[in-house]
């Protein structure tokens, strides 16, 4: 009878846990991402060095414009599992590829001598600037939308690179009776609500919503050093894998340890079974 | 503790320090002599388990406390920081973020074992509820340790958990306004949750050694219900259930392990990741999961007031549950009726789950529209939660004390061993009992 | 086992198999248990080594035409002072006159500073007594001297006197250019 609980219990779980996986709330709603077989999917899956550094470029010619990543350091590019690392230079300061990356690009300081604030070339300590000063110059750049901060944008949307994928090559013109506000972009990946744009019937109100952000990505806007195709779904496919790394630097490391770590539990396991039979051998219970 | 000590102290430093401070004959008593019912099953394990996820969480929480910053402008990046410079940071957050769910988990599996053996009956309602005071500081320390990520949920769940006290009519808003440090969830919150979520583990800690003490005073429950009557009905605690209880512990170990390793925001709401933003709340407000009995429990009455007393009152009630069950049989082994009910009541914990989870007004079976019925549509979440939260009170207040009184039990075994030495492993538990009554 | 009541329960008390028996099977779990203890204690160690962002501000750079003849010029690096002097021809003379003074943790002037950059002394200025911060051109070899104990050092930065049993630290560093230094 306790296996019969058991088995309700389970049910209940599973039931529960659809229904989580599943969960929105009734106004919003918006296209389910695409799902693409990404090489970091799975307990073994890294990322694809190659990847992760068209990622970093499309990232730094097109999205840098507006969007910020403030937990990044320029030294993150060349640490371990980063896009530009080099077991030649454990430090990623010292890494060259990683220094040129960061001298190209300008950031703020104070002059130590005279207290003037200055431009100079990044450091690998550097953090990658901000494109705006603050949140108000960000908004009013941007027809009052704030592009956010991409640092952990993979973990802080549902679907992670997925939705990062389908939303930048998702765009779509609006469909007939639906009015998008000025300064306003029709994304059927992005949620949202459209009924007060709509003129067409009610029960068939398009999904997704209106997202302040242009369509970002055209084909051929960024040209790869590896000469990889760069289509608009290339592209994104690229930045998205990017921006997943830069969510979770640590990922290739956790599911090595996490491996060792499983395999040395699963012996436990077995040896402490055994050491319990034994034990309990000569008890009726 | 209870009962006499077997311990004898064997060099002479022992005898010294035990004329002194008799450390060694209480963790001798406690955990190695201690007489343990010899039929306990692997639900018995969880105790074990909770005890080793309470260490879990104090020593990762006291090492994550090293490096986060309790103030509004660096509490997300210091996370962050944790997450990506500092060395092993991220396993010790993932540990200390999933090791919640997997406390919970564990304790839901220890009390739901204790409702199925009434274990909370007599005498060992004191043990009980120090469990219920022990829940309650859990439920604590999870709100306080969800706030300090400082993420978008954690913002606006701490909004709406706070505004619940505003409901107390004449003293709400005091309340809240002292709770708060200010006029909103702010600054001074977070500093004080940061205070409260590390101070508290501790306070758990001594409740669970009470915990323990209340334990050992009437010795286990098991599996029958049935008193322990002689020595042969026991084994020493160690190495018998030392050795389970490690392979328990064990086993539990890898399937938090996958969660740590293989999934690590599962369990987590991705909007968390969203620093927070007090002027703008997200689409959809849940708490963990582990909360969201209470939560919709919480809404399934229209009236402010009435919902969140009837969220303490879900709670408020485990206490009393041994002055509610009129049973003279623990174990539902022997209860076949109440069992029906009892397995009703964990589907009703999980649908009430469900509805948590869920906005009031969504569909409970997608494009059905129902009938209106009062404030909202039958096939609406609200009604759905409204069943769910009224079999809650009904199975304690009514189902609980009535049964007691008008079931028919199996016949309960003389003793723990007479069934057990005749119990075919695969029969259903009730089927063995009765010829042992008869035998 | 569980059919024949007879020959189903030896009682474990009086059991001739004694259950504490230490046979290979519980010594082995017992390992794997503190193995799994202790190799969770190392991340728990770990963490409080510096974090990947410390590590990171470990090394600068340091343009030596800020300092000026006679003069130093006081730095922070890995959160300590880093004295940076220009020493007169007069102080490297009187450093180099006591290389075979009775000093106390010898060395020679020639081996703490850059071949050819003999006016450039770069140092990390923790006294090495009690790690105080020693003050600029005090003391009677007009090096510095440590406010807290009165350790003194030379123009070279050797203890002469007082507590400290060593000379100030030279930290690892390069020329980068001919005004440029990197530390670290």
């Amino acid at each position: 009878m306790l296996r019969k609980g058991f088995a309700v219990a389970a049910l209940g779980l599973a039931v529960l846990a659809g229904s989580l996986a599943g969960q929105a709330s009734a106004a919003t709603t918006n296209a389910e991402p695409k799902e693409l077989a990404w090489s970091f999917d799975g307990p073994f899956g890294k990322f694809d060095k190659a990847q992760l550094q068209r990622g970093y470029k499309v990232y730094r010619e097109v999205c840098s414009a507006c969007h910020s990543m403030n937990l990044m350091y320029f030294r993150n590019l060349g640490q371990k599992g980063g896009p530009f690392y080099d077991p030649k230079y454990p430090n990623p300061n010292d890494n060259p590829v990683v220094k040129s990356l960061a001298h190209d690009i300008q950031v703020k300081d104070i002059d130590t001598d005279t207290g003037d604030p200055i431009s100079r070339p990044a450091m690998p300590a550097d953090k990658f600037p901000a494109p705006f000063p603050n949140e108000y110059a960000a908004r009013a750049s941007n027809g009052g939308s704030l592009p956010p901060d991409l640092s952990v944008m993979a973990k802080a949307r549902e679907g992670g690179p997925n939705y990062i994928y389908s939303l930048l090559s998702g765009f779509k013109t609006p469909p007939a009776g639906l009015t998008m506000p000025a300064g306003k972009y029709y994304n059927p990946y992005y949620p949202g609500d459209l009924t007060g744009n709509w003129s067409g019937p009610a029960d068939k109100v398009p999904e997704g919503g209106s997202i302040g952000m242009p369509p970002p990505l055209t084909d051929g806007k960024v040209t790869f050093d590896d000469g990889s195709p760069n289509k608009i779904a290339d592209e994104a496919r690229d930045v998205a894998a990017f921006l997943t790394w830069a969510s979770e630097p640590k990922m290739e490391e956790r599911k090595s340890f996490g491996f060792g770590a499983m395999i040395y539990l699963l012996i436990f396991s077995g040896l402490l079974y055994a050491s319990y039979r034994k034990i309990w051998k000569n008890v009726a219970h | 503790m209870s009962g006499h000590s077997t311990y004898e102290p064997k060099t002479g430093f022992e005898r010294w320090l035990d004329t002194r401070l008799p450390i060694i004959r209480f963790a001798n008593d406690t955990i190695v002599t201690f007489p343990t019912p010899k039929n306990l099953n692997y639900w018995w394990t969880f105790g074990g388990v909770l005890a080793m996820m309470l260490g879990v969480q104090i020593v990762t929480g006291i090492i994550l406390a090293m490096h986060y910053v309790p103030h509004v402008d660096y509490a997300f990046n210091s996370v962050e920081r944790i997450m990506r410079d500092v060395n092993y940071g991220w396993l010790i957050r993932y540990t200390h973020a999933n090791g919640a769910s997997m406390f919970f988990l564990a304790v839901y599996i220890h009390m739901f074992r204790n409702l199925y053996y009434g274990s909370y009956k007599a005498p060992r309602e004191v043990l009980w509820i120090l469990g219920c005071v022990i829940y309650l500081l859990m439920v604590m320390t999870g709100f306080f340790g969800y706030v300090l990520p400082w993420g978008q949920m954690s913002f606006h769940g701490a909004v709406v958990i706070t505004n619940l006290l505003g409901a107390f009519p004449v003293v709400g808003n005091a309340i809240t306004t002292w709770l708060w440090g200010g006029f909103a969830v702010d600054d001074p919150t977070l500093n004080r949750f940061f205070s409260l979520h590390y101070l508290l583990p501790f306070v758990i800690a001594g409740v669970v050694g009470l915990h323990i003490w209340a334990l050992h005073v009437p010795g286990n429950n098991n599996p029958t219900g049935v008193n322990v009557k002689s020595e042969t009905d026991t084994v020493p605690f160690h190495p018998y259930y030392t050795v389970k209880d490690g392979f328990a512990m064990s086993l539990f170990l890898i399937m938090y392990a996958v969660f740590v390793f293989y999934m690590p925001n599962v369990l987590g709401d991705a909007i968390n990741y969203v620093p927070a933003n007090p002027l703008q709340t997200p689409q959809h407000i849940v708490p963990e999961w582990y909360l969201l009995p209470f939560y919709a429990i919480l809404r399934a009455l229209p009236n402010k007031l009435m919902g969140v007393l009837a969220m303490f009152g879900a709670i408020a009630t485990l206490f009393v549950l041994p002055w509610l069950d009129t049973s003279k049989v623990r174990s539902m082994r022997y209860r076949p009726t109440a069992r029906l009910y009892y397995f009703i009541f964990i589907f009703a914990c999980l649908v009430l789950g469900l509805c948590g989870a869920h906005a009031p007004d969504d569909m409970v079976i997608p494009r059905v529209s129902g009938l209106q019925l009062l404030d909202s549509n039958i096939n609406s979440y609200t009604w759905l939660s409204r069943i769910g939260a009224l079999y809650y009170f009904a199975y304690f207040w009514v189902i609980t004390p009535l049964l007691g009184l008008t079931e028919t039990p199996l016949p309960v075994p003389e003793s723990i061993s007479s069934p057990v030495l005749s119990h075919p492993a695969s029969a259903p538990a009730g089927a063995t009992a009765s010829p042992e009554k008869r035998g | 086992m569980a059919d024949t009541v007879a020959g189903a329960s030896p009682d474990p008390h009086v059991s001739g198999d004694d259950p504490n028996r230490r046979d290979f099977i519980h010594i082995a779990a017992g390992v794997a248990a503190v193995g799994l203890v202790g190799g969770l204690a190392w991340p728990f160690i770990d963490q409080m080594n510096p974090a990947g962002d410390t590590l990171a501000l470990a090394s600068i750079e340091f343009d030596l035409s800020k300092v000026v003849e006679g003069q130093q010029v006081v730095v922070k690096w890995r959160g300590k002072p880093l004295f940076v002097r220009y020493r007169t021809a007069k102080e490297i003379e009187a450093a180099i006159k006591d290389d075979h003074a009775d000093l106390r943790d010898p060395a020679t002037d020639e081996s703490r500073h850059k071949p050819g950059k003999a006016q450039y002394l770069v140092l990390i200025g923790v006294c090495t007594h009690l790690g105080c911060v020693p003050n600029f051109r005090q003391g009677e070899y007009g090096g510095w001297l440590c406010p807290c104990h009165g350790s003194v050092y030379d123009t070279s930065g050797r203890i002469r006197k007082g507590p400290a049993p060593l000379n100030l630290a030279v930290p690892d560093y390069s020329f980068l250019s001919d005004t440029k230094i990197k530390v670290g």
